[in-house]
């Protein structure tokens, strides 16, 4: 008796958590749906028609999304590379043995604390400004035309600015892997004259692939919706060359009131985050097990 | 020789790391170091890293000019409140499945975990109008429930892995004792958990403070935070670089020296179990 008491007490337990995050989940989701089949702007107010498909017709055949859409696959994996490349290497020369290991490691991980708004506005105007910045005074001083990052490579300013602030998570994730790394089979390596290349192509690598896989997870989760970063520096611009898909649903549903076409984005939306989740929930399952 | 030889590798290495790490703390030294200059000394060409007059000016104008407090009041009570909202939803659950698992409980955790992965955008518009509608849209507790919900699954993560280094024994020891289950989970499970507990809830803290989608959306000027607050910094007046930085270095600091407390806990929470 016990058992199913304590069954169905565990049951108990769990109900609000699920409940509360299917009712997060659901509801609004299904208003999204059903908005994106209405004929549905605030600005003109009138019975919301069903419109079958126009409002996914209208976003999909948008130049504005394709662009966005290929922003974000470039803001996504540009920031992946850097932060991954940057990490490992990163974790390697903090697992070393160095004089102020602990003081370095608040240092690394600093960025990751500040607050979105501050590090874009930050980046943009005391570093990136074109006049005043620091990168322009230092270009004046070395004698070459400062860049106007802004203006000129909108988009890799962000990848710059969000790399930075996604570093110091990489490194920390893949030095606490590194450090669990059995010294032995270095060593042992070490005895068969592996050289420092192969010890970590063949050792150090595929003891991380587990880091790595939970970097790129936790990662993209965050990267798919960048958007205070865009908001406080180029608001998407110039034109929509650093829009990214959350940034054009949300001047399309907040600033154009356009409730079924932002909502037809937003299942859009949906449906490729569904699609990178598949591949990510699946990595994650097989290690749960492991 | 060979000690000799070691120093000097160990001397190289740490050229480098304090190298590196340098480049990457240098924006938020500078910012730092700017909240103590003059705005004319703030945008000169030839910038000095200590030798300036150092001036405490731009604090005091930080605070003047806007209601700096009621931003970081605002913060705190929206990060500390989901979090301890979020707890209290969250460790039952936990509970339930570190110590009672059945065939479904891993579906669940995945399950979790995949709400995380909807983009915020999908139900951005129903959200705002339903918050519209019941008068929730620029009020605290609109961006705690919010907050609330968009950390739960990361907390019922977390603490299902503290919970499940608990060995069950103990657990069951209380239980052959004739404790309830009330007792098991105030009087032996919580005191155990309690380090796990307190991670779970640094981490959400953190998430919170930082969180700047939803409350960059659903606040104006009565429940911004300081994420939303600081954005009235995008122009112009943030080509005022010394109050700027004053006011962004009143926004991290709390949370930077929190952060440096929470390293350990941050590789746990937010990389699911995957690395510990």
């Amino acid at each position: 008796m016990a058992t199913t008491n304590s069954r169905s007490l565990a049951q108990l337990m769990l109900f609000p958590s699920v409940i509360l995050l299917l009712a997060w989940m659901i509801v609004p989701l299904c208003m999204t749906l059903y908005f994106s089949f209405l004929d549905y702007n605030l600005l003109t107010p009138g019975n919301n028609e069903f419109i079958g498909f126009v409002n996914y017709e209208f976003f999909l055949t948008d130049p504005a999304f394709l662009e966005s859409f290929f922003n974000t696959l470039l803001l996504v994996s540009g920031v992946l590379l850097i932060t991954l490349v940057g990490g490992i290497g990163l974790a390697i020369l903090l697992d070393q043995a160095i004089w102020g290991r602990n003081y370095v490691r608040i240092m690394v991980l600093a960025p990751f604390f500040v607050m979105p708004t501050v590090s874009a506005l930050v980046w943009k105007n005391m570093l990136m400004n074109p006049v005043n910045g620091l990168f322009a005074h230092f270009a004046a001083w070395i004698g070459v035309t400062p860049v106007d990052f802004f203006a000129q490579i909108p988009l890799l300013s962000i990848i710059i600015i969000v790399s930075w602030q996604w570093l110091p998570f990489a490194a920390l994730i893949l030095l606490t892997a590194i450090q669990s790394l059995d010294r032995e089979q270095l060593e042992a390596a070490d005895l068969d004259g592996a050289g420092p290349f192969s010890k970590f192509l063949y050792i150090v690598l595929p003891h991380l692939s587990r880091a790595i896989t939970a970097v790129i997870l936790i990662e993209t989760i965050f990267l798919l919706s960048i958007f205070a970063e865009i908001l406080v520096t180029t608001s998407g611009g110039p034109g929509y060359a650093s829009t990214n898909i959350t940034y054009l649903i949300y001047t399309q549903s907040l600033l154009q009131f356009d409730v079924g076409g932002g909502s037809a984005g937003g299942i859009v939306a949906v449906i490729l985050a569904n699609i990178v989740a598949i591949f990510l929930m699946r990595i994650i399952g097989k290690n749960l097990e492991g | 020789m060979a000690i000799n030889n070691s120093n000097k590798s160990k001397l190289i290495y740490t050229f480098f790391a304090w190298g590196i790490s340098g480049l990457i703390f240098f924006p938020i030294l500078w910012t730092l170091l700017t909240s103590f200059k003059t705005e004319a000394e703030a945008i000169s060409a030839s910038p000095s890293l200590f030798m300036f007059d150092w001036t405490l000016v731009n604090y005091k104008d930080v605070l003047a000019r806007s209601p700096y407090f009621d931003h970081f009041w605002n913060s705190v009570i929206i990060s500390l409140g989901s979090s301890i909202l979020g707890l209290l939803i969250a460790i039952p659950a936990a509970w339930s499945m570190a110590f009672m698992q059945t065939k479904r409980t891993k579906n669940l955790l995945m399950w979790m975990l995949s709400t995380k992965m909807l983009p915020p955008v999908g139900v951005l518009i129903p959200i705002y109008m339903l918050f519209r509608d019941f008068g929730l849209l620029d009020t605290k507790i609109g961006l705690v429930i919010v907050m609330t919900m968009i950390n739960l699954p990361i907390m019922v993560w977390m603490l299902y892995t503290y919970f499940r280094e608990i060995p069950g024994e103990i657990l069951e020891a209380s239980r052959m004792d004739g404790a309830n289950i009330v007792d098991e989970i105030f009087h032996v499970l919580l005191p155990i958990a309690l380090p796990g507990i307190a991670s779970t809830l640094l981490l959400n803290v953190i998430l919170a403070w930082n969180e700047a989608f939803w409350s960059l959306i659903l606040t104006a000027a009565n429940a911004a935070p300081l994420t939303a607050f600081i954005a009235s910094y995008s122009s112009p007046e943030g080509l005022f670089y010394a109050k700027l930085s004053a006011a962004s270095a009143m926004a991290i600091v709390p949370i930077l020296i929190l952060g440096w407390f929470s390293q350990k806990q941050l590789v746990r929470g937010l990389s699911f179990g995957a690395v510990k």
